[in-house]
């Protein structure tokens, strides 16, 4: 199971006065059970570039594989792209339409052409690894709050089964307790179903705990492709695309500068208390 | 597919007539319209499209561009056309059972479908070379006589941009909304018409959802700023005429009288 995107460009409108280029000779390898951060300022060509990885938008130039087939070829089945490479688009839960929770998540495995009862088993089924309540099932989305319709349009999503997931800025519009939830079952999701998962965001500090590699978009480029710890390691350029690496990588570097021994290259707040512990610990 | 719809969307550029007074524009694609329906033969016809594809040049919108809203109309010109070629009295060229084709027909036909290709052309034009806000100032202005009789002509006009500038945002919307559904896999394009009009469904509810939670937040926003209505409201860009406008309406004038001279008068 490989994305495999080869020169890939895009242009919106093109051969009109508002022409202008959004993906530029993007070329980028993603592996089965990856999980990776999609970093970028907005208008950076994030969305555009994961539409193209389940066929919602054709490239203007260059081609992008699934499993080793060109998806752009004629009679490529589309279905079956979009069952395995499942998309949530950013603010999901405007997507809701059904009566009740139950059926909306019913959609995207009906539109599978799966039995009744697999459908019902697979919507049951995502519904609780999205941790939502069963007492809410059969009421209708509308009446939720918004980190709990953002749970159910996920498991929109998961109940085709995907073996990919890509997920378009999720945390956008929550409250800090709401991001955290939500980034957590990301996070358990990809632990526990070994499921690929592409994590859009512009928050480096939302992506930095949880993946193994980030690519950082920059006016329709890819700027870094790299693990986390050498990304943060290039905060200087990444401040001048308008990103900031997270705050942990700027206290470890002024600790350095003050003359600690500290290992500047941590990501996450816990490596980081281990390693000021240590150089205490030595002073 | 949905950026087919030309009418009441804007082409970005700057040109001469982008730059034109709105007023101007208003009243000479209403002159352009009346003109259509003075002309009475072949050379009026000439004229009315020469000064149309000057204006579409002078624009620097690109043709196609222009054309594409065409799209939307094609049955009504094609109803249009074959009401009139079968159905207008006169000296048949060509008859089988009842029904005959006559000189006559053909003609209007043909006047017919050339006038409707102008009208939407040219009110495309209007559309395509001023900003929804730009036109419905305009409009405002050109309508403010109407107010001595009680027309409510600052809240039409409050209406209508808020129209016009909604169709952009429900077009995204709605592109938006069919890509969330169709990586769900949902399928609008196959099996029968009764199929097809229900998979709207999943685009539909969500689309209206949206509308009325940004008309909401529109009418909360323009409550939050005191909005009470047209009565003393002053504008921060008011409509002034130019040089530019003068020669607008000069060029105008001459050509709603060639189109007089040309189509009505000498070669009738
Ligand atoms: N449907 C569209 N039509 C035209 N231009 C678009 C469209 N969607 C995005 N763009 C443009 O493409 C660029 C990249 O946008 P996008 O992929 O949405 O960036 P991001 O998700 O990183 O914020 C932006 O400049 C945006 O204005
Ligand atoms: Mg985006």
């Amino acid at each position: 199971m490989s994305i495999v995107l080869s020169h890939v460009n895009h242009i919106y409108d093109e051969d009109t006065a508002m022409a202008h280029p959004a993906l530029i000779d993007v070329n980028i390898d993603i592996q089965d059970g990856e999980f990776i951060g999609l970093i970028g300022h907005t208008g950076s060509g994030k969305s555009t570039l994961i539409q193209h990885m389940n066929g919602l938008i054709e490239p203007t130039s260059g081609h992008i594989f699934f499993d080793g087939k060109d998806i752009g070829e004629q009679g490529f089945n589309k279905k079956t792209l979009r069952a395995n490479v499942g998309l949530v688009f950013q603010y999901p839960e405007h997507q809701l339409f059904e009566s009740d929770c139950f059926k909306d998540v019913c959609f995207g495995p009906r539109n599978l052409g799966l039995p009744q009862k697999e459908v019902e088993l697979r919507a049951f089924e995502a519904l609780s690894q999205v941790g939502f309540d069963p007492n809410y099932f059969y009421q209708s989305p509308f009446d939720l709050s918004g980190g709990q319709k953002r749970r159910v349009a996920i498991a929109g999503v998961l109940a085709m089964k995907p073996r990919v997931l890509i997920l378009d800025e999720p945390t956008a519009g929550l409250d800090p307790k709401g991001r955290e939830d939500i980034l957590g079952l990301i996070s358990s999701l990809h632990k526990e179903m070994k499921i690929t998962v592409i994590l859009v965001s512009h928050s480096m500090e939302d992506v930095a705990d949880y993946v193994d590699r980030i690519i950082v978009m920059n006016k329709g480029r890819v700027a870094f492709d790299a693990p986390p710890k050498e990304v943060f390691s290039h905060y200087k350029e990444l401040e001048e695309i308008g990103l900031a690496a997270p705050q942990v990588t700027y206290c470890m570097q002024d600790l350095a500068t003050a003359g600690f021994d500290v290992d500047t290259s941590v990501t996450t707040l816990q490596e980081a208390k281990e390693e000021i512990l240590k150089a205490l610990s030595k002073c | 597919m949905l950026r087919d719809i030309t009418l009441g969307q804007y082409y970005r550029a700057d040109s001469v007539i982008h730059r034109l007074d709105p007023r101007v524009k208003i009243v000479a694609t209403f002159v352009f319209i009346i003109s259509l329906f003075l002309v009475k033969n072949f050379i009026g016809y000439l004229v009315a499209g020469l000064f149309l594809c000057l204006c579409i040049k002078l624009s620097t919108v690109p043709p196609k561009f222009i054309f594409r809203g065409m799209k939307a109309i094609f049955f009504l010109l094609l109803i249009t056309m074959v009401f009139n070629l079968f159905l207008t009295p006169g000296e048949a060229l060509l008859s089988f059972w009842k029904i005959k084709i006559t000189k006559e027909g053909i003609k209007l036909a043909l006047m017919m479908g050339v006038r409707l290709v102008f009208l939407i052309t040219g009110s495309s034009l209007m559309t395509l070379t001023t900003t929804p806000n730009n036109l419905t100032d305009g409009l405002e202005d050109l309508l403010k006589p109407l107010k001595k009789i009680r027309v409510p002509v600052h809240e039409i006009s409050m209406m209508m941009s808020i129209a016009l500038r909604f169709i952009p945002i429900l077009m995204e919307e709605t592109d938006k909304i069919m890509k969330a559904q169709m990586a769900r896999c949902a399928d609008f394009e196959s099996g029968s018409l009764i199929n097809r009009a229900r998979s709207l469904v999943p685009i539909l509810v969500p689309l209206f959802i949206s509308a009325f939670r940004r008309a909401n937040d529109l009418a909360m926003a323009m409550e939050a700023r005191c909005y009470r209505g047209g009565e003393g409201r002053t504008k921060m860009k008011p409509l002034i005429y130019k040089k530019e406008d003068a020669i607008a309406y000069l060029v105008l004038v001459i050509y709603l009288a060639l189109i007089i001279v040309l189509g009505r008068i000498l070669f009738s």
